[in-house]
């Protein structure tokens, strides 16, 4: 690895490549890449015989070994890691093999050859008990292969060759890495990045001028990158080369080829290519131009870099699109992609070849912007974009700025040339679906999450939640979000009750939260409503035709069956957002909420009757005539008092349970009697409001309910209790026990800061949950405030809840954050299916 | 739970020998311990002429939900399967037919030393049982007890008052009365039909089931009209049920997190069918699948996709022809999955039979690559399940994606549902059906989607052709466009 106290020879290697020695065995290969390469960037044969035969000479075990070698090989490349191979590669088979591995990752193949004296590497290998019975014949053969071969391996395919001669030379080199041209990680703009041009040179300066350049120079620094195709087609090729060039040369721009610059450059070059698709104009309009004009384009298209990675990695520019595997990788077919893109060997009607969708099958970190395919506009799709809005085709100029991600464009001046096809910018799949892949959610995953790093997620659980969104839910697309699973309260030991505010308050005291928010917990179903301003925001912003938003369950499902019962909701939530000032106040035309929707009964409908109706129903009729057996067995002197007893006991909790649950329960038709609470304002335009202060939250949500002429929506109580002070702290209980003793659900706490963290750095819990007494009936059955029924009932662990909580809401948080950075929509659905995929988890279900 | 049994008497043959010959004395109260709580014996009236025994279960309910569970994290009960809200302790379900059998096991066997001969007489006899579940309602309460002898009265019981639209629980009041039967075999019908007429998950199904019936059914279960669906409810059902509760629990939990019964969305594979499908096969069923195999034929298909097979019914017919040398079906409901295993006997199968075939998890609402190059695609009663607007998606992953050459969709005709006489008028032919195209509907959705993805197609009618409203099931022939015109210059 040393990069320094070389006193002879520097060899340069690129830090991506298969690098491939070349020497005889004893020819000290081994001791050269120990020397100038990490241990785990060498693989060796011996090794690999080792690994497969336990002996690392054993020759009937080489074929196996280097099916061994290859795949380590492999490996490494794929995942972006320089490989040196340690083998003796004297014969033209063996090199083919790894070059032909090199290509297959598209990285360089390196040979460095030891070229040593028969004698010092027969002496070396008697000097090694392992190999001292080596046949001289053996070195021989190797050393004469070895010559045969050196003139020959930058046909082979290697392209760079370094052949150190002699110990001397050997002993004194040393290797350098050197970055691949496409490497411009470290340059982190910012970028205004330029679609294709195609000798539109009034454009240009007038998208220039509108990005803020004056004479090809940004005022704070910005730099241009254009994506291709300068030349040919329009009025001005002559132009828009001197202007690109010379930002480039004084470092104001970058600039990648397109297939026409290739073209053009083949042509200069003296190459015969055909006057077809814009190139006679170009050949026409440079005919003016001097000999040195010409050369000076020449060596700059010969210049040009098939395509760039900068900004840390996380933007890929090029002309015609690259997949993820392509990025930063260096070889003939990356080259072709960069510059032609994909095509699927169809031609269609207009005799032109069908491009493949490679965008679509895109999955990668890094955005990808290109050109080449005129559109209309330029839209998003799985993190690339097409920045090619056909300007010579009479449409527009556009650039990309980034980080910022704004579009700028200036239209056409005129149509330059004819398109030989119309401009189409029909979706994958047509303008109705944009393909989410199986692989984006399916089997064992991990999810990145910004606040709480990767989130696994078990096979099992994403195969039911993948039954749940294929068959119930409503398009991803409108399923921006799922809310998370929410811990109860640490298990009260107050007599009579299971759960109780006190351990809340505590618990956030413990965590520092030192403001906490008491909310009334409604009694209804948990939903979430996405409210589009109207159809054509939720076109633009959802890519959905019709709907205007949706109302869904907490897995996903829709609420209504009807869909005009949801637009009916939406609509009254629209004209509350409306008339409350929202839209413009917030800035955006879409929103998303989280809510209670009510009553209960009008969800649970068949759990209701099924489970809940039943046991009251069942209960009803026992006891009357159990109590009756009874009391006339006790008439007649039989012992049965202590049973009597116990049955009334039952009976009057079976009463209270039915009580308990019938509160659920109210007739609906149609909206009448439907409430809607909303709690959080989740996301708008460009934003997450997660991490909003519950009571800036709550504020605004009262302004919407009290702008809600139509009785929908329902205000939300709430407390702000301070954790450290028991004055407060009590207050809080009495609030919670006035509003269960009346027969409320209970309350939640949450951090009055909405997204904390604790000491360590650790998200806090979102909210807890603290279930009043009489609705507990309903979920640890009518008879568990029975003094030696809530004795077990306390034994009930709760950390699997917690944690599920937090890596829910974790998985949440992160949907909403990449909606807001305006992810592809497979980004965000492998968030909100994490979420459905985890509450599959087994979890105790009356926590 | 509860349930009283009543006799008449006179000085001669006095009502109190009931106490006799269920072996508990008239005048005391007494307990017995039982796997799920304590059951306690005693009289509300004991004279010579009336004599009233009751047995009331006292359940835990707590303990029931808490039983030998330990599959959550860190012992929590995996509660999915048990319920604290929950009916047992009321509902005179399969429990209280087993406390029956501890409790009165002399009885049930109708030995008597004290009173050998009213033993083995018929006696006047009145059952009450307040909380009945009874799967099949009254009529089913009624059919099962009145061909052996009993009068019967069923009432259905409301399940809440305060809201009467929900209609009647699953709960009768049943009162039984007979002059012609003894105590015993009144006590083993009992011991019989409570948990047939239960529709209860049971948890304590062992081996030796078949002998309990055999014995508690001897004498009047051969010759009884219901027979059948008395022994496969008491056994098979419980089987299954409990089997298939253990492969859906993660469906259980989602539908619990969205407050929903677990029919709701584990419904993919229709209850029973599993019995059903192989007993009678729905003769349409079988001339779709005739349909189909002769579209696959005809398209030289070899490598066929059946996306949406449900329970493998299409994969078995194909796996019986040779010239399919790649079968895949496709299914996103493991359940479905699992009984089509089944089935087909996969892991029993030679392994060059087993070599043809595979089954895998798959959603058409994703495109997926493993889906890509296949002959042929089958979609057979597949599209109708899907909401209307995802249904742009599967056309997608299918057409746009995966493009086999061939793709054959089958769905209803609705315009045929008149010709059903079991269907109510505007109802779909199944629950989970989102929607039924008539033949205009069908045809104009096939032509989009074969032109947006370069397909071409052609209709073939299944079943009797009606000459108004058309067939019963329509199918739809897709090639894909390119390799018509490869065939056609070939």
């Amino acid at each position: 690895m040393t990069e320094t106290q070389h006193r002879g020879r520097v060899l340069p290697v690129t830090d991506l490549s298969l690098v491939v020695l070349v020497g005889a065995s004893g020819s000290g290969k081994s001791t050269f890449a120990r020397r100038h390469f990490k241990p785990t960037e060498v693989i060796s044969s011996d090794f690999c015989r080792g690994l497969v035969s336990d002996d690392e000479n054993d020759q009937s075990a080489t074929r196996d070994a280097f099916d061994v070698l290859h795949y380590i090989a492999g490996k490494r490349l794929a995942a972006g890691r320089r490989t040196v191979v340690d083998a003796t590669s004297v014969q033209q088979d063996a090199r083919r093999q790894l070059i032909e591995l090199a290509k297959q990752y598209d990285v360089l193949p390196i040979a460095i050859v030891l070229d040593i004296p028969e004698e010092v590497c027969a002496e070396r290998n008697a000097g090694r008990t392992d190999r001292a019975d080596m046949p001289r014949r053996v070195i021989q053969r190797h050393i004469r292969e070895l010559r045969r071969s050196l003139r020959q391996l930058e046909r082979e395919g290697f392209r760079k060759v370094h052949v150190l001669r002699g110990v001397e030379e050997v002993e004194s080199a040393g290797v350098v890495t050197e970055k691949r041209f496409n490497d411009l990680t470290h340059l982190t703009g910012p970028f205004d990045i330029i679609g294709d041009i195609h000798g539109c040179s009034a454009e240009l300066e007038s998208l220039l001028a509108k990005l803020g350049y004056a004479d090809g120079v940004h005022p704070e620094g910005r730099t241009a990158v254009f994506v291709g195709d300068l030349v040919d087609r329009g009025p001005d090729t002559p132009g828009v080369l001197r202007r690109v060039m010379t930002m480039v040369e004084t470092g104001n721009a970058l600039c990648v080829p397109g297939n026409h610059e290739n073209k053009y450059g083949r042509h200069l070059a003296g190459r015969k290519v055909q006057h077809t698709h814009g190139l006679a104009e170009t050949v026409a309009q440079m005919e003016g131009e001097s000999e040195e004009f010409k050369g000076r384009v020449r060596r700059f298209l010969e210049g040009l870099v098939s395509h760039y990675v900068l900004d840390g990695g996380k933007l890929v520019v090029c002309h015609a699109g690259l997949p993820e595997k392509y990025h930063g990788r260096t070889s003939g077919r990356v080259r072709s992609h960069a510059l032609y893109g994909d095509t699927t060997g169809e031609t269609d009607e207009f005799g032109l070849p069908v491009r493949y969708p490679w965008a679509e099958d895109y999955r990668g970190r890094a955005a990808v912007v290109y050109g080449h395919t005129p559109v209309p506009e330029a839209t998003w799709l799985n993190n690339t974009i097409c920045l090619d809005t056909g300007a010579v085709f009479g449409g527009k100029l556009t650039a990309l700025r980034w980080p910022e991600r704004e579009l700028v464009d200036v239209p056409a001046e005129r149509v330059w040339y004819e398109p030989t096809r119309p401009l189409r910018s029909e979706a994958p799949g047509g303008q109705d679906g944009r393909p989410l892949d199986l692989a984006d959610v399916y089997g064992r995953r991990a999810v990145e999450t910004r606040h709480a790093g990767r989130v696994a997620v078990r096979e099992e659980n994403a195969a039911a939640a993948l039954e749940v969104i294929s068959r119930f839910a409503v398009d991803p697309r409108l399923l921006p979000y799922l809310p998370p699973t929410m811990a109860p309260t640490a298990t009260s030991g107050i007599e009579g009750y299971l759960e109780h505010p006190v351990e809340a308050f505590a618990q956030y005291a413990a965590d520092g939260v030192e403001r906490v928010v008491c909310e009334e917990k409604h009694m209804g179903s948990r939903a979430v409503a996405l409210v589009c301003r109207d159809a054509a925001a939720a076109r633009e912003r959802f890519g959905v035709e019709g709907p205007t938003g949706s109302l869904c369950t907490r897995t996903g499902r829709p609420f209504f069956d009807d869909e005009s019962v949801t637009e009916e909701i939406l609509g009254r939530l629209r004209s509350a957002i409306e008339d409350a000032g929202l839209w413009d106040e917030l800035a955006t035309d879409w929103l998303l909420l989280d809510a209670e929707l009510m009553p209960w009964s009008l969800k649970a409908s068949g759990l209701l009757r099924s489970q809940y109706a039943a046991v009251g129903a069942a209960s009803g009729a026992v006891f009357p005539g159990a109590l009756a057996a009874l009391q006339a067995a006790a008439a007649r002197g039989t012992d049965v008092a202590a049973l009597l007893d116990r049955q009334r006991e039952r009976a009057s909790d079976a009463a209270a349970f039915t009580t308990a649950y019938r509160r659920y329960c109210w007739t609906t038709d149609g909206l009448d009697g439907v409430r809607l609470a909303p709690f959080q304002l989740l996301a708008v335009q460009g934003r997450s409001l997660a991490a909003l202060p519950h009571e800036e939250q709550l504020a605004l949500i009262d302004r919407l309910v009290e702008h809600d002429g139509t009785g929908l929506l329902q205000t939300t109580r709430r407390l702000y209790v301070d954790t450290g002070d028991p004055e407060s702290v009590r207050a809080g209980v009495d609030w919670w026990l006035e509003m269960t003793g009346r027969g409320g659900e209970g309350m939640v706490v949450k951090p009055a800061g909405a997204l904390v963290r604790n000491a360590e750095g650790r998200l806090v819990q979102p909210g807890i949950k603290c279930r009043g007494r009489e609705y507990l009936r309903i979920i640890y059955g009518p008879e568990y405030t029975r003094p030696d029924n809530l004795a077990k009932l306390r034994r009930r662990f709760l950390n699997h809840k917690r944690s599920l909580a937090l890596r829910e809401y974790a998985l949440g948080l992160e949907a909403l954050d990449r909606l807001a950075d305006g992810e592809p929509l497979w980004r965000v659905h492998e968030a909100v299916f994490g979420v459905l995929a985890l509450e599959s988890e087994p979890v105790d279900p009356r926590l | 739970m509860f349930l009283t049994i009543s006799t008449r008497g006179d000085a001669a043959h006095p009502a109190t020998d009931l106490g006799y010959l269920l072996h508990k004395h008239p005048d005391k109260a007494q307990k017995f311990s039982t796997s799920y709580g304590t059951a306690h014996v005693f009289y509300p009236e004991a004279d010579d002429r009336r004599c009233t025994a009751a047995l009331l279960l006292e359940i835990d309910p707590v303990a029931l939900v808490r039983r030998g569970k330990g599959k959550g994290r860190g012992g929590a009960p995996d509660a999915a399967l048990a319920q604290y809200v929950n009916d047992r302790p009321y509902a005179a379900s399969s429990l209280l037919a087993v406390a029956l059998s501890a409790v009165f096991s002399s009885a049930l066997r109708a030995v008597c030393t004290a009173r050998p001969e009213r033993a083995a007489t018929p006696l006047p006899l009145r059952v009450e049982v307040p909380a009945l579940p009874a799967r099949g309602g009254p009529d089913l309460v009624r059919q099962l007890f009145e061909p052996l002898g009993w009068s019967v009265s069923a009432d259905p019981v409301p399940l809440d008052t305060e809201f009467p639209q929900w209609g009647d629980s699953r709960y009768v009041r049943l009162v039984l009365e007979s002059e012609k039967l003894t105590l015993a075999e009144a006590l083993r019908h009992l011991y019989v039909l409570l948990p047939v007429l239960d529709d209860a998950k049971h948890y304590w199904v062992s081996s030796d089931e078949v002998d309990k019936l055999l014995r508690a059914g001897a004498g009047w279960l051969p010759g009884h009209p219901e027979q059948k669906l008395i022994t496969s409810r008491y056994l098979s059902r419980r089987w299954s049920l409990t089997r298939q509760a253990m492969e859906r629990l993660e469906l259980v939990r989602l539908a619990e997190a969205d407050d929903s019964e677990v029919e709701a969305i584990d419904n993919a594979v229709p209850e029973d069918t599993e019995a059903a499908a192989e007993e009678k096969p729905a003769p349409l069923a079988v001339q779709r699948r005739e349909a189909i195999l002769a579209a696959l034929r005809e398209s030289g298909a070899a490598r066929v996709l059946d996306l949406g097979c449900g329970q493998g019914q299409l994969v078995q017919e194909l796996l019986r022809d040779v010239r399919f040398t790649e079968i895949v079906g496709v299914d996103v409901s493991m359940r479905a999955l699992t009984i089509a295993s089944r089935r087909l006997r996969l892991d029993r199968m030679g392994e060059r039979q087993a070599s043809r075939i595979r089954l895998v998890q798959g959603s058409l609402a994703y495109t997926d690559n493993r889906l890509r190059g296949y002959d042929a695609a089958v979609l057979s009663e597949v599209i109708e399940h899907l909401d209307l607007p995802r249904l742009p998606a599967l056309e997608y992953a299918v057409f746009g994606h995966a493009r086999p050459r061939t793709v054959l969709v089958t769905t209803p005709n609705v315009e045929y549902n008149v010709r059903w006489e079991t269907l109510p008028a505007g109802h779909v032919r199944h629950g989970d059906h989102r929607f039924e195209w008539t033949r205009e509907e069908f045809r104009g959705w096939a032509a989009t989607v074969a032109e947006r993805h370069g397909y071409v197609t052609g209709f073939v009618p299944v079943g009797p052709d009606d000459p108004e409203v058309g067939p019963p099931t329509q199918m739809a022939v897709f090639h894909r466009a390119d390799t018509e015109k490869e065939a056609k210059a070939a």
